[in-house]
């Protein structure tokens, strides 16, 4: 790679962050906005109690779990993908890695919200952890909850550190790029980064160590997430398959999240020449792989259920299905499913547009999916006289839409800041594909299809 | 010699009067939400008579069934609960601690029987229901859950006087709120450790069953059809 190139890179990759267009001050202002609002109803709900919320006897759970599960989900986006990507090496990666590690540090930290959110009494949440109390209490090491605290926590740190490591040496760059109180902010977080050979060989090693390390974390935060209903005896919840059915529908839910934020980045940002139509492309088919095994797990949920035929289960079973949550039912087999196959599946159609339409499809399905598991088993229980119905009220509508504003929000300041595709990494590797033109763009295309 | 208190409820006798609800309303200081709340699926009731209906009209027979925490003895929402706010005290019961409970309600959805019940807002009593509370039941706080306690006040009670005149808890000595008001004398308090009580004989009764006893919860409440 010649200097030229490089000088491209930094410029191209910089000038996000050392220029800020009038649009940046709007949007900031807009979400900023959305997440106020979302605060103003929690402060609402947490003055007046819960009984400004929804939720109801016996559906004691509902929206609030719902965006916990959910947005925990979108959090295996990151770290995991880039963590396998990383270890078998996969080169067109490069541009991907750090839009995905972001997504999961500002996921779990909205999704870590929801717990605390839709306690009765928030300010007590701290009974869960270990603390040291002068009477000796601990919490409850048995309740899934607990594990819940340790999991979440665990996978907090681990993809934080994974995705600081790799930016020391971006840091780094923007020290010497910048001046004053930034130049000092900078300084700090590059932790004395000269790119020194020793460092370079430290930093690889840190790397390889949490890219192992970060997998199985974030295989048991979501199967420590599905225990928190299938530890309990709730028709259609006590099942061995969730674990994995979770963690295949967090790794889903979390693919189509990064498709639909690098295709916005690349839009906002202009880094068509760095995310190319193969990210979308190869994503489109890891996509793919999860739509067909989300498919699966679900079909062998159901079909077990069905065909075990215990009264308590069926009830929920045929209201999901035939009842009134069998258009959210069917809404989700759609997303998730039906449409994103032909999308996915077919080479023609598995393009930027296509993919994001696809993912976009997903994200819904998959919140769908997570309020279809939660709400139906809780209100159709095993006494019949107790069977309730849900309906959302406006404090939790406010408070859904304001973490998705705060996660746009997070991702736009964190993009300002730092640059949001790793600059060394590029340089590092050999560009993942010689940038075309337009015409040459057409003819690989035409090579691709002439291919036997 | 230790206690194991239990219940045994006579379905046959039951008319579904709910004088029961009422007097556990009464005695356990339980809050009333008013009718728009209510119909929202906030009312609290410790104890709840299920009316479940056979047969198609004229031909229809009722059946009640006064539905109360079971006292597990393997309790689904103990467990699950973070805080040891929902735990097993000594003699069997399924206690509640209000001061540790911190609202996550996953006790009420562990709970297969829905006898659990969350408070969405501090309670209220209009004037002069205040000055019938029950100064030996706490009042509980907006956010945490509750539920039948089987009257621990009455128990601890009972126990208290039966120690101070030196002598054992005597069969039927103490009853809890809803024993109490029954007309029929369809709910039976006793100790299941003493095999001369009459809760333990309903107990045994071969009319006895134990509600959704399949999932393996160890009800300690009979109820004899």
């Amino acid at each position: 790679m010649n200097l030229e190139t490089k000088n491209k890179i930094n410029d191209d990759l910089l000038r996000p962050v050392l220029h800020t267009s009038p649009w940046f001050y709007v949007i900031v202002l807009v979400l900023g906005g959305i997440i106020v609002a979302g605060l103003g109803s929690w402060m609402y709900q947490m003055s007046h109690g819960l009984v400004v919320a929804g939720i109801k006897w016996p559906v004691y759970w509902a929206f609030y779990i719902t965006n916990f599960v959910f947005w925990i989900g979108i959090s295996h986006a990151g770290t995991l993908i880039s963590a396998i990507l990383r270890l078998v090496n996969a080169t067109w990666r490069r541009p991907v890695t750090r839009c995905a590690e972001v997504i999961t540090v500002f996921a779990l930290m909205i999704g870590a919200l929801f717990p605390i959110i839709h306690l009765g009494r928030p300010w007590l949440a701290f009974y869960l952890m270990p603390y040291p109390s002068e009477r000796g209490i601990w919490p409850n090491f048995r309740s899934p909850l607990v594990w819940d605290f340790f999991a979440i926590s665990t996978y907090l740190t681990g993809s934080t550190l994974f995705l600081f490591l790799p930016t020391i040496p971006d840091f780094a760059l923007m020290r010497d790029r910048t001046t004053g109180l930034r130049q000092r902010i900078y300084g700090m977080l590059s932790l004395g980064w000269q790119g020194t050979t020793k460092q370079w060989h430290r930093l690889e090693s840190a790397m390889q160590i949490m890219a192992i390390a970060i997998v199985p974390v974030a295989v048991s935060v979501h199967t420590i997430v599905s225990f928190d209903f299938s530890m309990s005896p709730v028709p259609m919840w006590h099942s061995t398959v969730f674990g994995p059915y979770f963690v295949a529908g967090a790794i889903f839910s979390g693919i189509a999240a990064l498709i639909v934020a690098m295709a916005v980045l690349r839009k906002v940002l202009h880094l068509e020449e760095y995310l190319h139509p193969v990210h979308f492309h190869n994503l489109g088919k890891l996509l793919l792989t999860m739509s067909l095994l989300w498919a699966y797990f679900t079909f062998v949920e159901r079909l077990t259920v069905w065909y075990g035929n215990a009264p308590a289960e069926m009830a929920v079973f045929w209201e999901t299905q035939t009842g009134s949550y069998a258009p959210l039912f069917w809404t989700m087999v759609f997303c998730n499913f039906v449409i994103p196959l032909p999308l996915l599946g077919i080479r023609r159609l598995r393009t930027i547009t296509g993919t994001v339409v696809a993912s976009s499809l997903i994200v819904v399905g998959m919140w769908l999916e997570r309020f279809l598991i939660i709400v139906p088993s809780l209100a159709m229980k095993n006494l019949p006289y107790s069977w309730g119905f849900y309906r959302p009220q406006p404090v939790e509508i406010m408070i859904t839409i304001a973490t998705f504003a705060a996660m746009a929000f997070l991702y736009v300041l964190f993009s300002k800041f730092v640059p949001i595709i790793s600059i060394w990494e590029l340089k590092v590797g050999a560009h993942p594909r010689r940038v075309l033109t337009p015409q040459e763009e057409e003819e690989a295309q035409e090579l691709w299809r002439v291919r036997p | 010699m230790s206690h194991r208190w239990g219940m045994a409820v006579d379905l046959d006798r039951c008319t579904g009067c709910e004088a029961c609800v009422t007097a556990c309303r009464a005695e356990n200081n339980v809050p009333t939400v008013g009718p728009e709340q209510a119909a929202r699926g906030r009312a609290i009731n410790w104890i709840r008579v299920e009316r479940y209906y056979e047969g198609e009209f004229p031909d229809v027979r009722v059946k009640f069934r006064p539905v109360l925490c079971q006292q597990c003895d393997a309790a689904p929402c103990e467990p699950v609960c973070p805080t040891y706010a929902s735990h097993h005290t000594e003699e069997g019961l399924n206690a509640q601690v209000y001061n540790r409970c911190i609202g996550t309600r996953y006790c009420a959805n562990a709970c297969p029987y829905n006898v659990r019940f969350f408070d969405f807002a501090n309670p209220v009593w209009d004037k002069p229901l205040h000055l019938q509370l029950n100064p030996d039941v706490s009042v509980r706080e907006v956010g945490v859950m509750e539920k039948c306690t089987f009257c621990v006040q009455r128990i601890n009670e009972g126990k208290t006087r039966a120690k101070a005149e030196g002598r054992e808890v005597r069969d039927g000595e103490i009853k809890p709120a809803c024993a109490q008001a029954c007309p029929t004398t369809a709910i039976v308090f006793g100790d299941l450790n003493d095999p001369e009580s009459e809760v333990s004989r309903l107990s045994h009764s071969p009319r006895g069953s134990k509600l959704l006893e399949d999932l393996g919860t160890k009800p300690k409440i009979t109820y004899l059809r």
